[in-house]
């Protein structure tokens, strides 16, 4: 890989600084300094990353694909090298180990199971490497099984077992040796629904009980919501956004982020008024109260943020500041609530949901209801919807 | 059979017939040549059942002698006697002049007693051994090629022997034929494994780069490839010249590099080397790459990697490899012909030697036999061992 590239910083050096030592919640224990990726020395998948990791969070890179994550995970565990910044593990620079001195375990998204050893063997494999005693081995190998619920199936090939059953010896396989950095790149990837999400349960238990810092990358946000304490929003080699998934949630602070996490509506306008944290913004030449969360001036053209459940319908007057009157394009019942498509401030496709409680049966297609939401609830953010967003 | 999948073999029907003619009719008629030769039977049949009640150690009888000299004449003028002779000839040398000799002298008497006629022409017709020799190369079936082809012989008695040691040369050949096939096998593993390696792992441009070289000796032909190798590899050829520039050989101390087993070895492992290639870089592709970024994950540097985790997976495509190529190395002929010499010669070019020029069939079959035989065997073992399923050819 060429070091000539003018938008990248000189090569990686190792870090210079002591460590930062080994405290249980070391808030840097995983840390990318300014770290760049090119393939071809042209294009940057990775661009100028900043992501620090404590000691036994849970960080999730989620994205669409192509959007640097699983790059990233290869860079931690060593099979691919910045082209610059640096990557540092409790403190000390990575640059010059190579992925087996890392002592990461990683579980890769085709399990990558050994097909010509039993599950023991596998398992023993990494315990093996490590010089560690055949008694010592098997008692380890028989508690890593045991964390993931597959015990006494030592014997068996991994062809003989089902997806679920090798996603877990892979599971077992990178946490047998007890490391304190567990990377998984999309591991469920290939499993049904209902499997992936015991798994996904059982991972997130796996590591409350052992404390280890993991590091899981998926384009699947629910999976992200389900375990993370931490999500790192990948959008072309760019975190835009690293949050708890409850923050990521109610608190997206730019368009990609609050169009990838979860369903939401937006409005194009411009801001017209600006008072502090609230500003005006005109959509179709009404004008809506929203909570500033963007930089943004007078004129410049902004997108409204607005979860489809904080909107309610025919609410008292007065009660919101934004209220407006709608008409009804569709309503749709899914069982627990109602998903109802309106044309508010000229704009069609605005969702409204609301919970299935007696007397919804009043909205009725083709009505002219009255919604309304508060100014905290419609969130202003760049114009950029950011394109390929899942 | 479905109806339409009986139309669609249906349209193999000119295959299996031609494999058929080309083939199968081939192989059966000189497996049965191997153990079955009618010859001196239709030629002697009356001398032959004068014979069946003889102790093999007095004199046959007049009997014998009349129905022999009749026949013998009778051959000669069917045209028959030479075939005769040399089938005799081949259970004991020596007596071909004596069977010609004695149908040509024939015509010159009018009458018998025959013994006294033939004793006349030649005095070996008066040995026991002479009428056994008969005797023997009568019997329509036999197990005397295959005896021959692994230095045995049937003593008159009928118990088995070996030959004298001036006449052994088939098992030794075959052990020969068998070594160096081995390590021609050894050497395309070693040479061709890290070629396919570098193919399954290099990008797919390159990768097809390279398999087309692999490839290259199949689209050139079989006699130029070796003709270069003559040229290379002579007594004044290209590596001695460089050796000799070099100073590492003195023009005096130029090498023989080529009609002996050396050239025998060096061509064949090149021409073979594709058939070890092809199937080892297939399976190599159907690994993984995540396989081994495992296994360094888990600590393993690279030999250990390759060695416990890359290693394993490709044993079915080096099997496949290994038992192609050797296979092909034992029955090989055209190469050790032209570039093998006198010691580079293996045993289809004796196969070959009794086919065209000592016309003896029988024990061409039986050596043809012997050698389907081993391979039979091998790859049942490999059947055992690795399993054919598991084989993966490309």
């Amino acid at each position: 890989m060429p070091e000539s590239n003018t938008a990248v910083e000189a090569p990686p050096t190792p870090a210079a600084e002591a460590p930062r030592g080994q405290t249980p919640n070391d808030p840097e224990y995983v840390a990318f300094d300014r770290v760049s990726k090119s393939y071809d020395g042209r294009t940057l998948v990775v661009r100028n990353l900043d992501l620090r990791i404590a000691r036994g969070e849970f960080l999730t890179l989620l994205g669409p694909s192509g959007s640097g994550k699983t790059t990233c995970l290869m860079m931690l565990a060593g099979f691919e090298a910045p082209t610059s910044g640096v990557i540092r593990i409790a403190g000390r620079s990575v640059h010059h180990l190579p992925p087996r001195r890392r002592g990461i375990g990683m579980v890769f998204q085709n399990y990558a199971l050994f097909p010509h050893m039993t599950v023991g063997d596998n398992l023993a494999f990494p315990l093996e490497v490590r010089g560690i005693a055949p008694d010592d081995r098997r008692a380890r190998v028989r508690r890593a099984l045991e964390l993931v619920r597959l015990e006494g199936l030592e014997q068996r090939r991994p062809g003989q077992l089902s997806g679920g059953q090798q996603q877990r010896v892979a599971i077992a396989r990178a946490l047998v040796f007890e490391p304190d950095l567990v990377l998984m790149d999309e591991p469920l990837g290939a499993l049904d629904r209902r499997l992936r999400e015991e798994l996904q349960y059982e991972i997130r238990c796996i590591h409350r009980d052992l404390g280890v810092t993991m590091v899981y990358v998926t384009h699947d946000q629910h999976e992200a919501m389900v375990m993370s304490d931490r999500v790192a929003v990948f959008r072309a080699g760019v975190v835009e956004q690293i949050a708890s998934p409850e923050a990521l949630y109610e608190e997206p602070d730019c368009s990609f982020v609050a169009r990838f996490i979860g369903e939401n509506n937006r409005l194009p306008g411009r801001v017209t008024r600006v008072r502090g944290d609230i500003c005006d913004v005109d959509v179709g030449g009404r004008p809506v109260q929203a909570l500033r969360v963007v930089a943004c001036g007078t004129g410049d053209p902004v997108l409204l943020s607005i979860r489809p459940e904080r909107i309610s319908i025919a609410p008292e007057p007065g009660l919101y500041t934004n209220e407006f009157e709608a008409t009804v394009d569709d309503v749709t019942f899914l069982g627990d609530h109602l998903r109802i498509r309106v044309t508010v401030c000229g704009q069609p496709d605005f969702i409204v949901k609301i919970p299935n409680v007696v007397g919804h049966g009043a909205v009725l297609e083709g009505d002219r209801i009255r919604i309304g939401w508060t100014s905290t609830d419609s969130r202003v953010l760049d114009a950029d919807g950011g394109e390929g967003a899942a | 059979m479905t109806r339409p999948a009986f139309r669609a073999a249906r349209l193999t029907l000119p295959l299996v017939a031609f494999i058929g003619v080309t083939f199968v009719v081939p192989l059966a008629t000189m497996l049965v040549r191997s153990v079955y030769d009618p010859v001196v039977a239709d030629a002697l049949p009356d001398t032959l059942a004068a014979l069946r009640d003889w102790d093999g150690r007095s004199d046959p009888g007049e009997a014998a002698y009349a129905a022999a000299a009749r026949e013998l004449l009778r051959a000669r003028e069917e045209r028959t006697i030479g075939r005769v002779a040399s089938r005799i000839n081949r259970v004991r040398g020596g007596l071909r002049s004596v069977v010609v000799r004695s149908g040509r002298r024939l015509q010159d008497f009018s009458g018998g007693p025959w013994r006294a006629v033939l004793l006349e022409i030649d005095g070996r017709w008066g040995d026991a051994a002479t009428w056994q020799a008969v005797r023997t190369a009568g019997d329509r079936l036999t197990a005397r090629h295959y005896l021959n082809a692994v230095d045995l012989q049937r003593l008159p008695d009928g118990s088995i022997a070996r030959q004298p040691p001036e006449r052994r040369i088939y098992v030794a050949l075959l052990w020969r034929t068998l070594v160096v096939s081995l390590g021609i096998t050894a050497l395309c593993l070693l040479l061709g494994y890290p070629v396919a390696y570098l193919i399954a792992h290099a990008p797919p441009r390159r990768a097809g780069l390279l398999l087309g070289l692999v490839l290259l000796p199949f689209w050139t032909s079989l006699l130029v490839r070796t003709t270069s190798w003559i040229v290379l590899l002579q007594t004044q050829g290209v590596v001695n010249d460089v050796l000799v520039t070099l100073g590492l050989l003195a023009d005096d101390g130029r090498i023989a590099l080529i009609y002996n087993m050396t050239g025998t070895v060096v061509a064949m492992t090149h021409v073979l080397l594709p058939f070890m290639v092809l199937p080892v870089y297939s399976i190599m592709r159907a690994i993984p790459p995540q396989q081994m970024n495992a296994a360094a994950s888990l600590g393993a540097g690279f030999p250990r990697a390759f060695l416990r985790v890359y290693w394993p997976q490709t044993l079915s495509g080096v099997g496949a490899g290994s038992l192609l190529v050797f296979i092909l190395a034992i029955g090989y002929y055209i190469t050790p012909a032209l570039v093998g010499g006198q010691s580079g010669q293996l045993i289809s070019n004796f196969i070959a030697y009794h086919m065209q020029t000592s016309l003896n069939w029988g024990l061409a079959g039986a050596l043809g036999g012997i050698l389907l035989a081993c391979v039979a065997v091998l790859y049942l073992a490999y059947d055992r061992v690795v399993g054919l399923d598991r084989m993966r050819l490309g």
